[in-house]
């Protein structure tokens, strides 16, 4: 039997003056999965995910969300689904409880009903007392809890949340996290859930897509997509450019394969603990400086790299 | 839920914000207060040549024009944008154009509101309105209509630029259509260009009609109507181009 589908999309395209933002995205999420949407900035993420929400017509493509078009059925599909954009989107005049009691009342809550949810949200959000004070006066972290439970306020089928956690501090972070497996696993809440952090999509995505300049160069679970890389994975920095010891590394037995990143070496082996002594002593026979060499398991960075040959910059890291 | 309770729920949260908002009302209608005071003081004696000519209820319907014109909820609806709240609002099921209408209506009951003080003003001056209460409301409505067409201009700038700045540059509509007409005289006094200029202004004819209601001894339908013409006129131009900036910001994602 086949398992319903919550979002589904074909040749999914935007444009935006000549340029293309999404390049012919197909996606197909189950009911009740976390899916991540992983890429860099700019990759085309928010661009999808405003299609999706109904914010942003496509150019081309098709996509459904929650069984409605989101071309020509827009106003079913807003009312099955919540969403947190990636800007926090609060009106700071207002307060927590007028915003939320308001955003129930835009979705047709009755007042019972209303009482009854900002009450849940209260207790979900914990902001206490603030809730009752002007969203002016909010810290970032404040406001982005204010921001997903306005997202919740009506029960959506699908939670769309567009990089959560930008700007988060770790605390907040685990807290976001935390809330997400909670409405998956209580709910049966499907998700779908943008990052450009990649131990967030590994940590809780059940599937992860990887978008880059707007098209999809991967998908699967995170360990099918670490799989792809190798079991274990030598790293060395080395003094100078690594390209030139390569073919040294190649022809070990134990290896499977190898890539040069600048000054980089990124080594796949089946057997890690089998393979560093012959890298080490390969290296040393091509008489470069190793600065350091780490034995470990793949993570989606290393995915991202192998399908792409860059990693992924965050925007605090670009900031710094 | 139907477009009316769309449209009742956001005039309920606009209006819900016109207190914490004052800076957008209270100046407006000191302005108009400030002007009609100093206005019949400086300008009254010049129409003493015209026996029975009651210059304080001809000056009412310029204050209550100066105090209404412009005031909206434009100004809040292009923080929405910034603020990204106006895409949570698209997010929800709310009909697109109730979000605008629901804006609009709660700028008429501001509108309305503004015009009590002056009306009151007028009253305590010894104004008297044609019709007596009917001529009140009349009064008040041809007023709040006209605040409403001239907000239309301001909801465009603000939908099509989502630019806090060049929503209040939108004022500067205000002078040509406040003062390029018989504001501080009658139009027989005018002459020249400016005659030329005002028999062209729309605000002349709703000029007119305010005027006709604390003037005339009894209704004068024909100004009344030239009046509701005019802010037709004015109101179709700046709906329709507000209502294209709408369908162009949703359309634009």
């Amino acid at each position: 039997m086949t398992k319903e589908k919550a979002v589904r999309a074909v040749g999914l395209r935007r444009t935006f003056n000549g340029t293309t933002a999404v390049d012919h995205i197909d996606l197909e999420i189950t009911k009740g999965e976390i899916y991540g949407f992983l890429g860099p900035n700019g990759a085309g993420k928010s661009t999808t995910v405003r299609m999706l929400c109904t914010l942003l017509s496509p150019t081309g493509g098709r996509a459904t969300v929650a069984g409605h078009d989101v071309a020509t059925d827009p106003g079913a599909v807003r009312l099955r689904i919540g969403v947190a954009l990636q800007d926090v989107a609060l009106d700071p005049k207002q307060t927590g409880t007028e915003l939320l009691r308001l955003q129930g009342r835009l979705y047709g809550l009755s007042t019972r009903d209303l009482d009854h949810r900002v009450q849940q949200l209260r207790e979900l959000i914990d902001l206490g007392d603030a809730l009752d004070q002007r969203i002016a006066t909010y810290s970032g972290g404040m406001r982005r809890r204010l921001d997903l439970a306005a997202a919740l306020v009506h029960n959506p089928e699908i939670l769309f949340l567009d990089e959560p956690t930008t700007g988060l501090d770790p605390i907040s972070r685990a807290r976001v996290w935390a809330e997400v497996r909670r409405l998956n696993a209580e709910l049966g809440m499907t998700i779908f859930l943008t990052t450009q952090y990649l131990e967030e999509a590994d940590e809780l995505a059940d599937r992860v897509g990887i978008i880059d300049h707007g098209r999809m160069v991967a998908e699967g679970t995170p360990a099918e997509l670490k799989r792809s890389v190798g079991s274990d994975l030598i790293i060395a920095h080395v003094d100078g450019e690594a390209e030139r010891v390569v073919r040294a590394i190649d022809v070990i037995p134990a290896v499977h394969s190898v890539e040069a990143h600048g000054n980089e070496l990124v080594i796949a082996t089946r057997n890690g603990s089998a393979a560093i002594s012959p890298v080490a002593v390969a290296l040393a026979a091509c008489e470069v400086r190793v600065r350091d060499l780490t034995l470990r398991t793949p993570t989606l960075d290393d995915v991202f790299l192998d399908l792409t040959g860059m990693r992924i910059v965050h925007e605090t890291e670009e900031a710094a | 839920m139907t477009a009316i309770t769309d449209t009742r729920t956001i005039a309920g949260r606009a209006l819900r914000a016109v207190p914490r908002d004052l800076e957008a009302v209270v100046p407006p209608v000191f302005i108009a207060l400030f002007f009609f005071i100093v206005n019949i003081a400086t300008l009254e004696r010049l129409t003493e040549a015209t026996p029975g000519f009651d210059y304080t209820a001809f000056q009412m319907a310029t204050a209550t024009l100066l105090g209404v014109t412009g005031v909206s909820r434009a100004g809040a609806l292009v923080l929405d944008v910034q603020d990204h709240y106006f895409d949570r609002l698209l997010l929800t099921p709310v009909r697109r154009t109730a979000i605008l209408l629901g804006h609009m209506a709660a700028d008429v009951a501001v509108a309305v509101a503004l015009t009590v003080p002056i009306t009151l003003l007028g009253l305590v001056l010894g104004v008297r309105f044609t019709g007596g209460p009917i001529g009140i409301v009349a009064f008040m409505a041809i007023a709040s209509l006209w605040s409403l067409a001239f907000a239309g201009f301001g909801y465009a700038i603000a939908l099509k630029t989502g630019n806090p700045a060049a929503v209040n540059s939108s004022f500067l509509l205000f002078f040509p259509f406040l003062f390029l007409t018989s504001s501080y005289v009658p139009r027989h006094q005018l002459s020249g260009w400016l005659d030329t200029v005002a028999g062209l202004n729309p605000v002349t004819y709703i000029l007119d009609g305010l005027r006709s209601l604390v003037l005339a001894d009894g209704m004068q339908w024909d100004q009344l109507g030239k009046a509701l013409l005019a802010i037709a006129v004015v109101g179709s131009i700046s709906m329709a181009m507000c209502f294209s900036a709408l369908r162009g910001r949703t359309a634009r994602g």
